[in-house]
């Protein structure tokens, strides 16, 4: 089973590399763009063994506690048999 | 007085700050490795600067989590000094021993330059050798200076006079220009609500030394062995 | 072993010729060699590793002195520097990775000249680097297509947008690499030219500290002696990285991407620290890192000096990826990995300090008496070749050469003239602007440059970066310097001009230059053009370092920079060390303070009006404002500019200036604008002209000058010093505030702020990649 951790910048805080990729972008004359964030993925490959709900909790855990500084940032995450 | 500074893997600047607390300021130093819980009964600890652990996920996102921060906690909960220099800055607010986080740069850039910052409270036991508003010149060098923390936290910090250090132009002036990083009401470094810990992104170490260039990172050193003499 | 039919094709994929396959079988003992050997065999016998076309030449430069521990041929060079301390230098190509992927090119480029360092036991203290690119100003076809600039018909809006993006990837990957090992950057020089459009140049030099008795050499040496494998585990990365480096560009070379390898300074660091602490203690033999060819070229150099052999078993390697082939693994250029031999019963000593770190090491091997290495998979031998074969037996051609002319005129191109009279303050502020000479604080000041508490001058303070070393009273300092325009014009003088030039800059920080390293950047060696272009430099080279006293202790050659057949200007980059008896009196560029006397100090005068027509095309002005390139570099007489360095040390030791720069592009306007920027004091001269043109005297760039800054009560005893060096030492002006004035024979010829004139300096980089060029997003 593998988990996949999305981290990125809370929308209140700045992110200064998404805005420079959307200035980038625009310059480039791609269209339709309202804005750009930059964010953080992770792949975690887990035990056979454990049971979906372990999994959840687990993986709630490490992009809570690790993955994630809670000042900045804001996590979410899904699963893939 | 003892000094301890912490190596992490990846520390880069422990060697500097050992250097700058044995040879300048003539005090004992130890050095402390990350995964031992013993201070050594250090009087006053310091986290260095560099890139421990890479810097890999977030600065100072993995160094939070060694056996010695544990026993740096404890012992900052205990009124120990604790001065963060830099990453150590970082590592401090990971650990949550201080408030806020520290962002990339706005610029995006890793900036080594040498800065302005403005004493913006001398009553501590970092600053009590400087004079409220004295303007110090010290260097830089980081990709994530940009110190950040919400509004209440702010409103906090500058109830309690815990913003220490703030960016200023030569003569003293915040301006936006004076700002190298992005930082925050131009905070350049911030103390704990006891006073005992302290985090700054200038580097004190780089600016010791007349050889050097700049000596008026020193009075940070002055000020620490002054105030554990009347502790 | 099995014998394996190898195909003719399969040879020359393998970059080797069939009379090389010959000899193969010979040192094989009449057997054909496995699939493995033949990779060993073509990764060891690459231009790369071999030097198979420049060794003949480079054993004719000066590599001894008394000063001079190890020379060339270890990891790095190793000099004497006085109370129980040597220090390690060398400077390293990374040019092919960097052009393919930039910012990770760059960055391993840094990490393996780090290694290089440490691996001889010493703790690297600085890095500095030299680079070329293409153009990254936009300008008009018709500006730069003007005679004798390859690659200038080529160049369009989207290759100075590539230029633009190859400076930000470089310049982040070496930031990104140097910041988090831990080491200065003390800055170095980044030139432009049209013909570095598709080959840029990424020179990394780097500088380590070791007690004089605590060397360590890459031999192996004693029977059964473990041999063990440190550091980051062995991927399929960079396979045929040194092939690669020995071939010249094609469209195809940009999709070998994945041949690249990935960098990890944080893994350096720690093999950094572990290494020596192992060193420290005593169980350590002999130690090399795995930089091109890997695996196969640490086993076989180690044994190769050591006179011994080497067993691997390829099992025991730590392996990233699985169902790795024995040529992989022994091909793999994968970072950060170490190879030591250390003491038989004294392993776990070793092996404890790596654990300490969190590093893996195994032991992979042993030391054999057979001077063979051996490689085993699954017990069975893969591949046995004798380590002369790979080593002293690889080729060595004595490659054709044949003089070549530049396709320049010799002579001024009558549609130029250089009598105009009027105001230069104009041309001053483009030639302040122009990329060559722009200040690169954009590029230092992403490089950390005062991490270990050393740093006596950093990038802009001086003309040399200079460290201080703790505990002594000693500092050390360094520059980098190569003119490819000049080396185009004139291989010979132009490699003359770059020994003194670098040696220049280091004694105007007050130190004496005692000792140098090359990087030896060239197109396609198999062309006797190109040969004979390095023949020459070698030769000059030579020259200087004789008369300069400044022995070559290693360094490195860069063949093939050609892309589509098009090769760079022939440009060898020198590293120059020098020592300061006292690092307290290192000279600083800058003015102090106004009212200071200027003091021109100047080897050899200048010449008549023809000769100085014919070096005037060589200059930045004649690329730059008259956009044309002719005759030849400046003349340089190497006994004044001997004198002038000892002159300039003595001069500085003596406390005599304020401040010491070297005049180079752009001529002696120039120079007094980069002393006026440190502190914007700024300067009043009166020039004379001596018949010759305005616009020589002021931006002609005669070889052997410095402008120095001075009490005027110490002027009779610089004039002194000057004339034991059979020098002259002209009043030419004094410091004044803020502004820059320079008259010639009594008349205004320029006239402007310092602060206008550092604006234009400053910004000019920082302007030039900000604007996109307009056709870059098509």
């Amino acid at each position: 089973m593998k988990a996949y951790v999305y981290v990125s910048l809370k929308k209140s805080v700045l992110d200064p590399q998404g805005k420079t990729i959307y200035g980038a972008l625009n310059k480039m004359g791609f269209k339709g763009l309202e804005a750009v964030r930059q964010g953080k993925f992770f792949e975690i490959t887990l035990d056979r063994d454990l049971t979906k709900p372990e999994a959840q909790a687990e993986v709630e855990r490490i992009a809570r506690e690790v993955l994630t500084n809670p000042v900045i940032e804001e996590y979410r995450f899904s699963f893939e048999d | 007085m003892k000094f301890g500074v912490i190596i992490f893997p990846g520390s880069n600047c422990d060697h500097d700050a050992y250097w700058t607390i044995q040879q300048v300021a003539r005090q004992s130093a130890t050095f402390l490795w990350h995964e031992s819980q013993d201070l050594e009964n250090c009087d006053a600890i310091i986290v260095p600067g560099g890139f421990a652990y890479g810097d890999y996920l977030r600065t100072g996102a993995i160094a939070k989590f060694s056996p010695v921060m544990e026993s740096v906690k404890k012992f900052a909960e205990g009124g120990g000094l604790v001065l963060g220099i830099c990453n150590g800055f970082q590592i401090l607010c990971e650990s949550a021993l201080l408030p806020g986080a520290l962002m990339r740069n706005v610029g995006l850039k890793y900036v080594c330059k040498p800065v302005h910052v403005r004493v913006e409270n001398d009553d501590t036991p970092f600053t009590q050798a400087c004079r409220q508003g004295e303007v110090l010149s010290i260097p830089i060098g980081h990709m994530e200076g940009n110190y950040f923390c919400d509004d209440s936290t702010l409103a906090q910090l500058r109830r309690e006079q815990r913003i220490v250090f703030r960016y200023a132009t030569p003569a003293g002036e915040i301006t936006p220009e004076a700002n190298p990083n992005g930082s925050l009401d131009n905070i350049a470094g911030i103390s704990s609500a006891g006073r005992n810990v302290l985090g700054m992104m200038p580097h004190p170490e780089r600016a010791s030394e007349a050889e050097l260039g700049c000596v008026e990172g020193f009075k940070i050193f002055q000020s620490l062995v002054g105030s554990m003499a009347t502790r | 072993m099995p014998a394996y039919a190898i195909a003719p094709e399969l040879i020359q994929e393998h970059g080797l010729t069939p009379d090389e396959y010959e000899k193969i079988k010979r040192l094989l003992g009449g057997r054909g060699p496995t699939l493995t050997e033949l990779g060993i065999f073509s990764v060891m016998w690459s231009e790369h590793c071999s030097y198979k076309s420049s060794r003949v030449h480079l054993q004719r430069l000066p590599t001894r002195s008394r000063r001079v521990v190890q020379g060339p041929g270890e990891n790095a060079g190793i000099i004497d520097i006085g109370d129980g301390w040597a220090c390690a230098f060398k400077i390293e190509s990374h040019n092919h990775p960097s052009f393919v992927e930039p910012f990770q090119g760059a960055a391993t480029g840094v990490g393996g000249i780090l290694r290089d360092i440490f691996t001889m036991g010493a703790r690297p203290v600085a890095i500095m680097d030299s680079l070329r690119f293409g153009p990254i100003q936009g300008k008009s076809p018709t500006e730069l297509g003007s005679a004798g600039q390859p690659g200038a018909a080529v160049l369009t809006q989207a290759e100075v947008h590539k230029n633009h993006s190859l400076l930000e990837g470089v310049v982040s990957g070496i930031a990104s690499y140097g910041n988090c090992f831990g080491v200065p950057n003390l800055g170095g020089e980044t030139k432009f030219e049209p013909c570095y459009s598709n080959n840029p140049l990424v020179n990394a030099f780097a500088l380590g500290l070791v007690r004089r008795d605590q060397i360590f050499y890459a031999k192996a040496a004693g029977e059964a002696n473990p041999v063990i494998y440190v550091g980051s585990k062995t991927g399929r990365d960079g396979i045929h990285g040194a092939t690669m480096a020995s071939e010249e560009f094609s469209e195809a070379s940009e999709g070998k991407r994945p041949n690249v390898q990935v960098g990890d300074p944080f893994l350096e660091k720690l093999l950094l620290e572990a290494c020596l602490e192992a060193m420290q203690t005593g169980a350590v033999v002999g130690i090399q890192d795995m930089g091109a060819a890997g695996l196969t070229c640490s086993s076989c150099e180690m044994g190769a000096r050591g006179h011994v052999g080497i067993e691997i078993e390829l099992d025991r390697v730590p392996q990233r990826e699985t169902a790795m082939t024995p040529y992989e693994i022994m091909l793999s250029e994968s970072q950060e990995r170490m190879l030591l031999v250390a003491q038989k019963g004294r392993e776990q000593e070793v092996l404890r300090v790596f654990q300490k770190w969190g590093l893996d090491a195994v032991e992979v091997g042993r030391v054999t008496l057979d001077g063979k290495m051996r490689v085993l998979e699954h017990g069975k031998v893969v591949a046995e070749i004798p380590n002369q074969a790979l080593t002293d037996d690889a080729p060595v051609y004595k490659r054709p050469v044949q003089r070549w002319e530049p396709p320049v005129p010799r002579e001024m191109p009558e549609n130029i003239g250089l009598a105009g009279a009027g105001d230069l303050t104009a041309d001053l502020k483009r030639l302040l602007g122009s990329a060559n000479i722009c200040g690169k604080r954009w590029i230092w000041q992403q490089y950390d440059s005062m991490v270990q508490t050393n740093t006596v001058e950093g990038p802009g303070a001086g003309d040399a970066g200079v460290i201080r070393i703790k505990g002594s009273q000693r500092g050390l300092a360094m520059a980098l310097d190569g003119n490819g325009r000049w080396c185009y014009l004139d291989p010979r003088l132009g490699a003359m001009h770059a020994v003194a030039e670098a040696a220049r800059k280091v004694a105007c920080s007050g130190a004496t230059p005692v000792a140098a390293t090359n990087c030896l950047n060239f197109g396609n060696p198999e062309k006797p053009n190109i040969m004979w272009q390095f023949s020459q430099v070698i030769d000059g080279m030579t020259k200087a370092c004789e008369e300069l006293e400044v022995p070559i202790t290693g360094g490195n050659v860069s063949f093939y920079n050609e892309t589509l057949g098009e090769g760079i200007y022939p440009t060898p980059v020198l590293g120059v060390v020098g020592i300061l008896e006292n690092v307290r009196k290192a000279g600083q560029m800058g003015f102090r303070e106004p009212g200071r006397a200027i003091v021109l100090l100047r080897g050899g005068e200048p010449a008549d009006i023809t000769d100085v027509e014919s070096e005037f095309g060589s200059s930045e002005y004649a690329k730059e404002i008259l956009g044309s390139v002719w005759g030849y570099p400046p003349e340089l007489e190497l006994e004044k500019e001997a004198g002038l360095q000892k002159a300039l040390v003595e001069i500085i030791a003596g406390g005599l200036v304020d401040s010491a720069h070297h005049c180079s592009e752009g001529g002696i306007a120039v120079a007094l604008a980069e002393s006026a920027f440190p502190t914007e004091v700024g300067a009043k001269v009166n020039l004379l002209s001596r018949g010759l043109p305005t616009v020589f005297v002021l931006f002609g760039e005669d070889a052997s000058r410095a402008v120095l800054s001075c009490d005027l009560s110490n002027l009779l005893r610089i004039q002194q010093v000057a004339v034991k060096y059979c020098l002259s030492a002209e009043h030419i002006g004094e410091t004044v505030p803020e502004k820059m004035e320079i008259q010639l024979d009594g008349r205004v010829v320029v006239s402007a702020g310092v602060g206008e004139l550092l604006d234009v300096y400053e910004g000019a980089l920082e302007r030039a990649l900000r604007t996109e060029p307009v056709a870059a997003a098509n």
